[in-house]
């Protein structure tokens, strides 16, 4: 195919593309003016029914919690796959972890007191919003990646040993697997007790309060717990495969 | 919309090609990170706090810090090709 017929093909597709996207545009609902039946239905009724003040986490984690086990599950497999992927093959050696014979240059005096510093800091706004989901904006899944993060930065900061201290891999996987197992049996929790999978069956409290929303905080918990393992499993697969995996 | 709201929605439609348009990787991955910071301002502005605080951390830590480490693996793999050579 010359460059010629290329570009007239591209030509082509563009304006064909253009030309739908405009006339979707065109018939999109205005701006601000929502059409759907149940965004105003959760508006008016989410607060009552699950005492959470966050409506979004009250959709995520019990309206449609089976989609967000889907959705955990998800990455559950992702990072499965990563790890089978980037597994140590024949022909392939580790480095000591802990001699000098590793590549990793470490990091300047202010890069690592400024990580450092920070390693605390983020962990606790990690755990904070992890556990306010219900009444604040995040919850299990941004906070579990604001806690990777934290053990992240531990890394960042030159201490790659430490980072392997902090976060070692049997901990990582075993964390992963229990809050994804956790939120799954939160889930049957409420077949068994209310007769629903996903039914919320913990007393609701006062919405606003820290200890209420059922069992929300609970799913909360288990899938931040699941999605900082996920990403400390994820970077550590990727950092040994750069940092310490090499050919014979 | 309001003012702020447009000038979102420009600065991330001038910001996506800008990050195509770099062409060493190793600066797309932190131009990558200052776009996702743009894009979660994007969705702050229009009040989806839940949605920018999972596109800050993904997009400024979690991408940038594998597309980093993979090139550095595929880095060292070139060197011990040309060492072979």
């Amino acid at each position: 195919m010359n460059r010629r017929l290329r570009i007239g093909l591209f030509l082509g597709g563009a304006a064909l593309l253009a030309g739908m996207l405009v006339a979707a545009v065109g018939d999109l609902p205005g701006f601000g003016h929502y059409p759907g039946p149940y965004g105003i239905l959760i508006e008016e009724t989410g607060v009552a029914g699950t005492s959470a003040t966050d409506l979004v986490t009250a959709v995520n984690f019990d309206y449609r919690a089976f989609d967000t086990m889907g959705e955990e599950f998800i990455l559950f497999a992702a990072v499965l796959g990563v790890a089978i992927v980037l597994r140590r093959r024949r022909g392939e050696r580790a480095e000591d972890e802990r001699g000098d014979d590793h590549h990793f240059p470490g990091s300047s005096s202010a890069l690592g007191a400024l990580g450092l510093a920070l390693v605390g800091p983020v962990f606790v706004l990690g755990a904070y919003v992890v556990t306010h989901g219900q009444i604040t904006p995040g919850g299990g899944f941004q906070g579990g990646v604001v806690l990777a993060a934290a053990a992240l930065i531990a890394f960042l900061a030159g201490e790659y040993v430490a980072f392997k201290v902090i976060a070692p891999h049997a901990m990582v996987e075993a964390g992963e697997a229990a809050g994804a197992a956790g939120f799954a049996l939160v889930g049957l929790g409420g077949l068994i007790f209310a007769g629903t999978f996903f039914a919320n069956f913990i007393a609701l409290g006062t919405p606003g309060s820290f200890l209420s929303s059922g069992t929300i905080p609970i799913s909360n918990l288990a899938v931040g717990i699941e999605v900082a393992g996920a990403f400390l499993l994820l970077w550590t697969e990727f950092s040994d495969q750069a940092l310490v995996v090499r050919s014979k | 919309m309001t003012a702020l709201q447009i000038g979102a929605l420009i600065v991330v439609g001038a910001g996506a090609p800008l990050v195509v348009l770099v062409r060493d990787p190793v600066r797309q991955a932190f131009c990558v990170g200052v776009f996702g910071t743009a894009l979660a301002l994007l969705f702050f502005i229009f009040q989806a706090p839940d949605v920018a605080l999972s596109q800050i951390v993904v997009s400024t830590v979690a991408l940038p810090l594998m597309i980093l480490l993979a090139l550095a693996k595929i880095r060292e793999h070139e060197e011990e090709e040309e060492e072979r050579e």
